[in-house]
């Protein structure tokens, strides 16, 4: 094909035709000067010429390229038969947009949290450092926090798979004065990092090798969003200073607004390097992530095999004190290895990666519902204009041009509705950015488009286009001329087969929207016992907090005094009931745990130290011996509270009063015998959806490593945010250097709540969608069973059938539908169920009350939607239904 | 709208070296060559006029003859052909496979005539 030549094929079609003018010109001149009377001059002329049209027809062909001409013509035509009914064309492609843009808002925000590298230089030589099969719980463990400081550093400049490294770690820490005192979100990071990963400063410089020395930190930068919102864009430099933690900082830079660390899906406020404290690195924190830049031809299998080589000198050299020799000999048999980081590292993906490749699925069957919908929509458009393809075969157009033409419209369609829906994504996946972040934890998630989502996009459109356009295109294009136009108006004829065609579409719609309306009904459920399920204490009229002291520089031994003196002060404030200290708020993820020595049994054991009271603040009560009192002191015999599990594991359902417990040590909690004083009820203990672990409590006072801050338990007849209000108010006016952070404890586990939320929101949404889509089909197929038959209903009324009969055969035939799409719809449901299990709550995949309520549901959405043309059928005049035949 | 063989098709070769050999001598517009190839075949290869044209374009598209407006003769407007370098070497390419499949076939009809 020649594209200059087709491009120009207008303008050589008006040069031949002035050319061909002046031929007829020269030869009607020649013909006058022959002699020929003017009229019959011009008419001999073009007598010789033969046909102008011909003529430039056969040029016009040799210059146009066939099958695009005829693309163009099918799309234009397409597009004019849309235009002729607008409205199918506008459910259609409607139908089509829900469908692709709820697909593609999914799989958007899967490319975010999962796919999409992170915008640093070469993402794709990262790789992270980690302890393979991870660190078995030993001490401390940060979000992200994969190894220790002392093992960064003994890890050094050892490797020779990676060119450069570098650590880093996340942590919420305070900015500011006393009550001014604000959290912020610090990233860690080692002297190294911008550099390695080729971050350009927005403004000023970023921090380097050299920033990173002796404690305090003395230099930061910040990100561009804190940059804007707390700093107002002030020049950084020697005039930007903050108070981080105490310490004051300069501000010496900005980065670039694209830049948000490591961690997808968070952002940072301050960066600040990593500093050596006067004592030593503990070696027992897990708080930094170690990643480095690939050199090149080391693979990820190469770069793990050196680093296992490396392992047991780094592991020998920062065994953490205080251990007993199990755990150090475990300690010195880890093995480190190396991942791919390219895509960074976020909470996001172990939360949410289930939950959205679920959607994932479940927007895909939604999109097939409406792909079914619009399949038949065009086989019954295909049926109306049966005559119109008869005409045309019979003036000798080919089955392939006509199969071409019906296609060129499901295309349109596709196109327009994939468009449509890319628009609707854009905003569907914001509304589910928002709808996964919490209160104060705004999610920063990049859902830009890709060329990923562009592809999907597209892959989406050509597929729904396939499905819902091949087969009614297939099927029309096989027209018999003769017998279409001889059957009249109305084919007779054509119809078993077009029609079971048609009833194995509703089928599917009717089975797949069980199985969507099934698992809407298991996440709706799912998450309503998760809502109303009773963790063994009180959770509404409850305020938790945090304060912190560390700016008073009280002395230690006055601390817990301190800690007494803040409590009475918030139990004085009007609304407030009763509050005490705990070392841990539960439920809300925080998690500590001591290995002990029940007896002969050994074992683990949360711990939690509280002030007297927190039992009865939270409504937990003590079933056996007694809670704390004012007389458990620092100084009086260790005392416990221990839960049922704790009783039943470790010692055996005896009686625990009297028992006691030693704990194992650990640097900065020493062995210590605990003798049980009382016992509760099981509660669940960090998490809503766990099952209950042996818990201990002990006196707030007896606690071995007390530091200069706590959590808190507030109790009150009050609205939480006044009581917060009131609470801060009082004292920040007595105590401006203590930080109080304070929430609605309800609240805060209704946001870990959040995966099931969406879940329950969107698979509800999506089940109803799903059920509004089916119920339109089964509409559009009984109604249009109903016209084919109504010479058939008309004889029945005539020769004297009842109309209740005449809606009973109507509604048997729907029955029917729904009986065979509900059974498959069940067995699939049960397949489809076991990836979901593991996401649920109280309830099993395969419950079959959910089963049954779905099928009822559905079977009455069918028979809304069947008994409409029912009934219109059996009001049908006879007379008037036969007088058309 | 597949093709239809037509009577242009199975002359074409032949045509097309028609049009190049009239025009060797120098440019003439399309009712000229037409009038001449009417004469030189004797009404054969040209039933109607109007089926000399989409043999021009064809050449022209082939670069073997180039096109431009002029006046003819009798002072009218008319395309006129000239050939190309390209079309010069095709002509007599064209011209001695033809007077080989002559010879050819005048050797198959008339054998050795002694």
């Amino acid at each position: 094909m020649n594209w200059r030549r087709f491009l120009k094929r207008r303008w050589w079609d008006e040069e031949r035709a002035r050319e061909i003018a002046a031929y007829l010109e020269n030869e009607t001149a020649d013909n006058l000067a022959r002699g020929m009377p003017p009229a019959e001059a011009a008419a001999a002329a073009r007598r010789k010429f033969g046909n102008p049209g011909l003529v430039r027809e056969e040029i016009y062909r040799m210059n146009t390229i066939g099958w695009l001409e005829s693309t163009w013509q099918d799309l234009r035509y397409g597009l004019r038969t849309l235009r002729l009914s607008p409205g199918f064309t506008a459910v259609a492609v409607v139908s089509l947009a829900l469908g692709i843009g709820a697909n593609t808002a999914i799989f958007q925000l899967l490319d975010a949290v999962r796919l999409r590298s992170l915008p640093v230089r070469n993402p794709q030589e990262l790789a992270e450092v980690k302890i393979v099969g991870g660190n078995h719980g030993l001490g401390l463990n940060q979000t992200y926090g994969e190894l220790t400081r002392p093992i960064w550093q003994a890890i050094g400049g050892k490797p020779r798979a990676f060119s450069e490294m570098f650590a880093w770690s996340a942590n919420q820490r305070y900015v500011g004065k006393g009550s001014e005192m604000r959290s912020f979100r610090g990233l860690w990071v080692s002297g190294e990092f911008f550099r390695v990963l080729g971050v350009r400063p927005w403004r000023g410089r970023l921090l380097m090798p050299e920033d990173a020395g002796a404690c305090p930190v003395t230099r930061a930068v910040v990100s561009y969003t804190y940059w804007q919102s707390h700093l107002a864009g002030r020049e950084p430099g020697p005039g930007l200073k903050l108070i981080v933690d105490n310490d004051l900082v300069e501000i010496v830079g900005v980065t670039p607004a694209e830049f948000f660390g490591i961690s997808v899906g968070d952002n940072f406020d301050i960066a600040l390097p990593f500093c050596q404290p006067k004592e030593e690195l503990r070696r027992d924190v897990f708080e930094v992530s170690v990643m480095g830049r690939l050199k090149p031809g080391w693979t990820l299998p190469r770069a793990s095999a050196e680093m296992q080589t490396l392992s047991s000198g780094i592991f020998e050299a920062t065994v953490p004190p205080g251990r007993d020799a199990r755990t150090v000999e475990t300690y010195k048999h880890f093995r480190l290895a190396v991942y791919a980081a390219a895509q960074g590292v976020s909470w996001l993906r172990e939360t949410y990666d289930r939950s959205l490749w679920l959607l994932l699925g479940i927007t895909g069957l939604v999109l097939l519902i409406a792909c079914a919908n619009l399949a038949n929509l065009m086989l019954a458009r295909a049926s109306t204009r049966e005559r119109e393809l008869a005409v045309r075969l019979a003036l000798g157009a080919s089955r392939s041009r006509l199969v071409r033409q019906l296609l060129a419209e499901s295309a349109l369609l596709a196109a327009a509705g994939t468009a449509l829906g890319v628009a609707l994504a854009r905003s569907l996946s914001g509304v589910l950015v928002w709808a996964i972040s919490t209160g104060d934890s705004s999610l920063n998630l990049n859902t830009a488009m890709d060329w990923r989502v562009l592809v999907f996009a597209a892959a989406a459109a050509v597929l729904t286009c396939a499905a819902f356009g091949v087969l009614p295109a297939l099927r029309a294009a096989q027209a018999q001329p003769a017998a279409a136009m001889k059957a009249g108006g109305r084919g007779m004829t054509a119809g078993r087969e077009r029609f079971s065609l048609q009833r194995l579409m509703v089928v599917t719609q009717i089975s797949v929207s069980l199985v969507l309306l099934v698992a809407a009904l298991l996440f709706v459920r799912s998450f309503r016992n998760l809502m109303t399920f009773d963790p063994g204490m009180r959770e509404s009229g409850i305020v938790t907090g945090f304060l912190g002291f560390w700016q008073s520089n009280l002395p230690p031994q006055r601390w817990l005094e301190f800690k007494r003196e803040l409590l009475d002060e918030i139990r004085a404030t009007p609304g407030v009931i009763d509050a005490a200290t705990t070392t841990n708020a539960p439920l809300l993820g925080s998690s500590w745990e001591h290995g002990v020595h029940v007896g002969a049994v050994e074992g683990s054991s949360k711990f939690t130290w509280v002030s007297p009271g927190y039992f009865d603040t939270m409504g937990i009560p003590v079933v056996r011996g007694r809670a704390f009192n004012q007389d458990d002191t620092a100084a009086s015999t260790r005392v416990a509270v221990v839960n049922q599990t704790f009783v039943r594991r470790l010692l055996g359902g005896a009686e625990p009063l009297g028992k006691t417990i030693r704990t194992i040590q650990e640097a900065n909690y020493p062995s210590t015998v605990y003798q049980i004083v009382g016992a509760i009820p099981d509660t669940q203990y960090n998490d809503l959806r766990g099952k209950t672990p042996p818990m201990t409590f002990a006196p707030a006072s007896q606690l071995p490593a007390p530091g200069p801050w706590t959590g808190l338990m507030i109790h009150s007849n009050a609205p939480s945010a006044a009581i917060g209000a009131a609470i801060k108010r009082e004292l920040a006016a007595r105590h401006p250097d203590v930080i109080v952070e304070l929430s609605d404890f309800q609240k805060d586990i209704r946001d870990e709540l959040t995966p099931e939320r969406l879940m329950a929101m969107l698979s509800g949404f999506f089940g109803m969608l799903a059920a509004l889509l089916a119920m339109v089909g089964l509409y559009g197929v009984i109604s249009f069973l109903v016209a084919r038959r109504r010479n058939e209903i008309g004889i029945r009324l005539a020769l004297g059938a009842e109309r209740g009969q005449v809606v009973a055969m109507v509604m048997r035939e729907a029955g029917r539908l729904l009986a065979i799409g509900i059974v498959t719809g069940a067995a699939l449901s049960l397949v489809a169920g076991r990836g979901a299990g593991s996401l649920l709550f109280g309830l099993k995949p395969y419950d079959p009350l959910t089963l049954i309520g779905a099928a009822v549901l559905l079977a009455l959405i069918a028979a809304a939607a069947s008994f409409l043309p029912a009934r219109r059928a059996s009001r049908l005049d006879p007379m008037v239904a036969l007088r058309d035949e | 709208m597949g093709k239809k063989p037509t009577q242009t098709d199975i002359l074409q070769g032949t045509l097309d070296m028609l049009i190049l050999q009239i025009l060797a001598p120098g440019p003439a517009h399309g009712h000229t060559i037409a009038y001449a190839i009417e004469r030189r075949s004797e009404e054969v290869l040209l039933v109607e006029h109007g089926s000399l044209y989409p043999a021009l374009h064809r050449l022209e598209d082939r670069a073997w003859i180039a096109s431009f407006w002029g006046t003819s003769e009798n002072n009218r407007k008319a395309r006129y052909y000239r050939l190309t370098a390209t079309g010069r070497k095709q002509l007599s390419e064209e011209m001695s496979r033809w007077e080989r499949v002559v010879r050819a076939v005048n050797q198959v009809l008339r054998p050795a005539q002694e």
